[in-house]
């Protein structure tokens, strides 16, 4: 089975790096028609997604004991359901953290645990966070698997805890605030409906469609650089574009901007991990 | 610096005064503690940039919709800022602001300071009628100097508000392009031919 599943996953990413050739010719091509295509390819992707080998690499990384306190995640990992449990767990993040006394999305609460409970250092793990070339970090893998056990779950932030409902509120007012040499918010391009930046769509994050336009897209395999990424990466390099400096890897900022807009997606249904372009 | 910006800037927190509070003020405090708290330089983008400037904070009270006297005195020292040609020349080449209009490259953390930034305009606009890879977060150009003509005052229109859009409207989206020196007036010449020539794709 897990043969049968890699070598499908290679036949997948080679058709996959034909596609990123042909779009590398952006004047040749008809966007809108590229688009289309895209979108054909992401549902015939559905049952052979890039994305499962990154959560089978998780799953190997939740199990295993590991670090310096040599101990699995999977029997000292509390994801907010208890330890180890991890049916549903990502779909109710953010939540508050009595034991952290924070506020946490998947990928903060993972780290923390990697840091707290297995004895991992957070520096070192902040150095690489994100994925690059043919280097995958271990909470991306991690992330993955957690997101993949909240499957066709609807999103259900507790925002009735006051002290998520606060992170809430400030990720609101974050999204607002213009500054910069652009003076961009985040509101400027995810504020209203039906707007794109050239042909990327973008979803009106303070509405719960477009919310769960922008939720259901993490963690996915990036066709652009073929690489699994997260919520959290979209989070920081959106800050890029905006000409702002960076959030800092599992900062506050980070968590109640995720507190914000998987807030507002709250009550659809989250498909798992996915493919995006 | 001129003045009169001067000015305005000490009169910022007289002017935020006397804005009715909204209801989003309880976080605001709070979302710019944490933009400090938890915000590092990185690249060419530096944390001064997490600062308001005059505009910024009226724009952020005021949920983009400043009272109108407020806006006018604000608008006129954003027009009173704007730099020309030093031959009072407005239209340049076209061609070079089709190029220009292209690029989106500059003042990111992954962009090396001192490359040509781009005029990033086909991100938000659609300009000329053979580029179909053009955004929508802002109005479409197209036929703009048909159906507008190419006068002196249009050209000295068009010229100021890519250099600096707020003198127009005070809380537009659009970047303020010329006063942050993204890009300089001949290459805002170049933009202005881009929308204004009759030779222009944009106006065929």
């Amino acid at each position: 089975m897990r043969k049968r599943l890699i070598c499908s996953m290679a036949s997948a990413l080679s058709l996959l790096a034909c596609s990123g050739n042909v779009l590398a010719q952006a004047d040749a091509i008809d966007h809108a028609k590229a688009a289309a295509e895209f979108d054909k390819f992401r549902a015939e992707m559905e049952d052979n997604n890039p994305s499962e080998l990154s959560e089978l690499k998780g799953e190997e990384l939740w199990k295993t004991k590991r670090g310096p306190k040599n101990v699995s995640l999977a029997e000292s990992c509390d994801m907010g359901l208890g330890i180890g449990k991890l049916e549903g767990a990502y779909v109710k993040m953010p939540r508050y953290f009595a034991d952290a006394d924070a506020v946490m999305d998947a990928e903060r609460r993972i780290v923390w645990c990697m840091v707290e409970k297995q004895g991992f250092n957070f520096d070192e793990i902040a150095k690489k966070p994100f994925a690059k070339d043919s280097f995958t970090p271990d909470a991306t893998n991690l992330v993955t698997y957690v997101a993949g056990h909240s499957r066709n779950m609807k999103i259900a932030v507790p925002l009735d805890d006051p002290k998520v409902k606060k992170a809430w509120g400030i990720g609101k007012a974050m999204t607002a605030y213009r500054a910069g040499p652009y003076d961009f918010s985040c509101n400027t391009c995810h504020g209203s409906d039906g707007k794109r930046i050239r042909m990327q769509n973008l979803p009106n994050i303070s509405t719960a469609a477009g919310a769960m336009t922008g939720v259901q897209g993490w963690p996915a395999y990036r066709m652009t650089g073929g690489v699994q990424l997260t919520h959290q990466w979209r989070m920081i390099d959106c800050f890029r574009q905006q000409r702002f400096p960076a959030p800092k890897y599992t900062s506050d900022a980070v968590a109640y901007l995720l507190t914000y807009m998987i807030g507002n997606a709250n009550g659809q249904v989250y498909k798992g991990p996915g493919i995006k372009r | 610096m001129n003045h009169k910006i001067i000015a305005a800037a000490l009169a910022t927190p007289i002017l935020l005064a006397a804005l009715p509070a909204a209801a989003e003020e309880d976080y605001r405090a709070e979302a710019i503690a944490v933009f400090h708290k938890d915000f590092v330089a990185r690249g060419q983008a530096s944390l001064d940039r997490l600062a308001e400037d005059g505009v910024h904070a009226i724009c952020n009270h005021t949920g983009n919709k400043p009272p109108a006297d407020i806006s006018k005195v604000l608008e006129a020292d954003q027009m009173a800022a704007v730099k020309y040609p030093a031959d009072g020349k407005l239209m340049g080449d076209w061609k070079a602001g089709e190029k220009l209009a292209q690029s989106g490259r500059g003042f990111t953390w992954s962009d090396q300071p001192g490359l040509p930034v781009g005029g990033n305009c086909y991100n938000c606009h659609q300009i000329s009628p053979k580029e179909q890879a053009y955004g929508t977060i802002g109005p479409s150009l197209l036929q703009f100097g048909k159906l507008r003509g190419n006068s002196a005052e249009m050209q000295k229109y068009v010229y100021s508000k890519i250099f600096n859009a707020k003198a127009y409207n005070l809380c537009s989206e659009m970047p303020r392009f010329g006063r942050v020196e993204a890009i300089s007036p001949s290459q805002i010449k170049d933009l202005v031919a881009l929308l204004l020539d009759p030779e222009s794709p944009v106006n065929k």
